[in-house]
């Protein structure tokens, strides 16, 4: 068959796709920051020495680590509803659904931040008579923060990617952007590609980037 | 809220509870078919796993090869397999390759998402088998090379029986994530798992219950594999070295 | 025919020269101790002879065979040319016997019990015999290293090359490696042993060659080098390994 890219002019990127690409944006970004928040309190709940803390913790990022990402994206979708009492649209619920799913992933990276900080830091803190918070907020997440810095990015890249499985729901994606386009000017094939395309070269890029940040700290230490 | 858990043993056509919970041929349960629907989940995963086993050994192994050309080869299809979502990837395979590949149009779509999945994770393997390759000492190349191993044979008795041995927990995560990707296979109406979530729970309305048993059949799917892979890791342990018995 | 011949042997890492204009050579049956501070270049000089490390300039024959030429068949060339090596590098996954044999059976083509029965005689030349069935990880250093040696054996090699052998070692298992070396070199094993070891230089070597920062300074008898080296280099080199 004849690849013809000619429809996908301006006009109809910026009607179809702009849309969907922000979103995508808004939807890494927010999942990013609130995942990473709320990943470090899961962290520190599992790494503290009261079971109260660290067993629902640890409980609550099992199970999300091992249900397929779009069986948690339909999960929240059913049961959103049902918790709040009115249907929320699908892109607030992928929005939360991927804040609360990415958390489990980010404690994580960020537990194994916090335990490659020497101990003798933390008892360092207390001897300065810092408070447990002052201890860990001053002394050992800026460092934990640091070390797991590219693994943090490189989770965010992921998560990017993992993002067009809102599809499921029928959230208005980058990807369900090229999709409706295809769809409407009959050239599928295109519109695929071309999605594949960008997913690509912003995913590679990104990971060039942490790749060179890498390095950079690796010579610091 | 109250359960509902006999929505199972209702035909799927009438709606009607049937004693036993199993239909017979052409009057299928949900039962009947949520369990089939495990079965797609289940050859799919275990396919594309094997798939990307091949694939992914192969490129990892290209990657510490000293031929700078097979290098960059598996360097590309890393990057490539890797920088890409799945669900596009799957889309490229259903949609894309066969409309610019013609004698592929005749290929089942099962096989289709096989490849997909396969190849998706092929580069994440490639990448635990390169770094299982490149954390033996550089000595153990040498060696092998200094006993008159051509560089095949190096890899073959030396260096790939090592490597292997050590990647087999990331193989073991990789396989486990198989499974849970392989509900992207929904998207090109494959009748796994994830569709009969979307369908049963439209048709009953038993939305919880629907996506209860579906989450747990994806949970066992991954904890037997994992026992699997446990299991090999036992089998293949070397005495004398760390984790092994004497 | 010199066994080793090196004739101005020159190789770069990049812009950093690891090896300048280096030659010499070892005649048939003859031991040279190779000896220098670390970062000197000399492992990677004797990688060069089996062709381990390439070079750019120069030339490298053993027994007449040029190393550096891409048409000479290397994996036959080392076949026949046994190393030693700082740490050991015994293939971890199979036992002592599988070491012994695996070479023999996959390069030389000999059949498994003849293979085998060559295996278990070095092995009982080194004093191992009874470990023949454990696996690496549950010897000693030093016994780890006798293996080796044995395993270089098996091939039934025209020379020997050693790369620091003992360093790695314990002080305890120094002499049990030692040992078996001595013995190879006064049944007159051609030999080329890069290490510190003064003492096994002194027993048994003809010549030693003195490396530094990539240039072969000295080459003399032993007696001669032992007796008064020429460079201000070699000397103190000396002064601290003799006072050690």
């Amino acid at each position: 068959m004849n690849l013809d890219f000619a429809f996908l002019t301006p006009q109809v990127l910026s009607s179809y796709v702009l849309k969907g690409f922000a979103f995508s944006l808004q939807l890494t970004l927010v999942a990013m920051l609130g995942g990473i928040a709320l990943g470090t309190v899961l962290a520190l709940m599992r790494l503290s020495s009261k079971s109260w803390l660290a067993l629902p913790a640890a409980a609550y990022v099992n199970t999300m680590r091992s249900i397929p990402l779009v069986m948690v994206i339909l999960w929240f979708f059913l049961l959103i509803p049902l918790v709040t009492g009115r249907p929320l649209g699908a892109e607030m619920s992928a929005v939360i659904t991927f804040t609360l799913f990415e958390a489990a992933y980010y404690s994580e990276i960020m537990r194994a931040g916090i335990q490659s900080i020497p101990r003798g830091q933390v008892a360092a803190g207390y001897a300065l008579g810092m408070t447990y918070g002052q201890t860990m907020g001053l002394v050992v997440l800026p460092q934990a923060f640091r070390n797991m810095l590219p693994v943090l990015l490189t989770q965010t890249i992921i998560l990017f990617q993992d993002t067009s499985l809102v599809y499921a729901i029928g959230a208005y994606d980058l990807l369900k952007g090229f999709e409706v386009a295809g769809k409407n000017f009959n050239r599928p094939v295109e519109t695929y590609l071309v999605a594949a395309v960008i997913y690509f070269v912003i995913s590679f890029s990104l990971s060039m980037l942490v790749r060179k940040l890498q390095q950079r700290i690796a010579i610091i230490r | 809220m109250n359960w509902d858990w006999q929505v199972f043993c209702k035909d799927t056509i009438d709606g009607e509870i049937v004693p036993r919970c199993f239909g017979g041929p052409g009057d299928l349960t949900y039962l009947d078919w949520l369990l089939s629907a495990w079965g797609w989940t289940l050859s799919v995963s275990l396919l594309a796993l094997l798939v990307a086993l091949v694939f992914g050994s192969v490129m990892g192994i290209l990657r510490t090869t000293p031929h700078r050309g097979l290098v960059f080869l598996g360097n590309a299809w890393t990057e490539f397999f890797r920088n890409i979502p799945l669900l596009v990837q799957i889309f490229l395979w259903y949609h894309v390759v066969p409309a610019l590949i013609l004698p592929l149009r005749d290929v089942p779509s099962f096989l289709l998402v096989v490849m997909g999945l396969g190849l998706f994770t092929s580069a994440r393997i490639s990448e635990q088998v390169r770094a299982g390759i490149q954390s033996l000492p550089r000595g153990q190349r040498m060696a092998g090379l200094a006993l008159g191993f051509t560089l095949p044979q190096t890899y073959r008795h030396v260096l790939l029986p090592m490597a292997f041995r050590i990647v087999i927990p990331p193989l073991t995560s990789e396989s486990m994530n198989i499974v849970k990707n392989s509900a992207v296979a929904f998207a090109v109406s494959i009748s796994e798992l994830t569709l009969f979530a979307l369908q049963a729970q439209e048709e009953t309305a038993r939305g919880i219950e629907i996506y209860l048993a579906v989450t747990g059949l994806y949970f066992l799917s991954a904890f037997a594999l994992n026992r699997v892979f446990h299991f090999v890791e036992q089998r293949v342990r070397v005495p004398g070295m760390i984790g092994g018995g004497q | 025919m010199p066994m080793i011949e090196m004739k101005n042997v020159s190789k770069w890492y990049g812009a950093f020269q690891v090896l300048a204009d280096c030659s010499t050579q070892v005649e048939k049956g003859e031991v040279i101790v190779v000896c220098g501070p670390s970062g000197s270049g000399k492992s990677t000089l004797i990688k060069c002879v089996n062709g381990l490390e390439p070079f750019q300039q120069g030339e490298v024959r053993v027994n007449g065979i040029s190393v550096g030429d891409p048409k000479t068949d290397l994996p036959k060339l080392r076949a026949h040319v046994g190393m030693v090596f700082q740490h050991f590098e015994l293939f971890p996954h199979m036992s002592i016997t599988e070491n012994l044999v695996i070479a023999q059976i996959k390069v030389l083509g000999r059949g498994k019990d003849e293979a085998r029965e060559r295996g278990l005689k070095l092995l009982d030349r080194v004093g191992l015999r009874a470990q023949a069935d454990k696996f690496p990880g549950q010897l000693s250093g030093g016994q780890q290293q006798r293996v080796a040696i044995a395993r270089a054996l098996a091939m039934d090699p025209i020379c020997m090359l050693f790369d620091e052998p003992t360093s790695a070692l314990d002080p305890e298992m120094i002499n049990e490696v030692l040992d078996v070396m001595v013995e190879l070199a006064q049944e007159g094993m051609t030999m080329m042993v890069v290490t510190h070891e003064m003492g096994f230089a002194r027993k048994v070597a003809h010549r030693v060659v003195f490396m530094d920062q990539g240039r072969i300074v000295e080459d003399d008898l032993k007696d001669a080098f032992f007796g008064s080296p020429r460079s201000e280099r070699a000397q103190q080199f000396l002064s601290k390994i003799l006072h050690h």
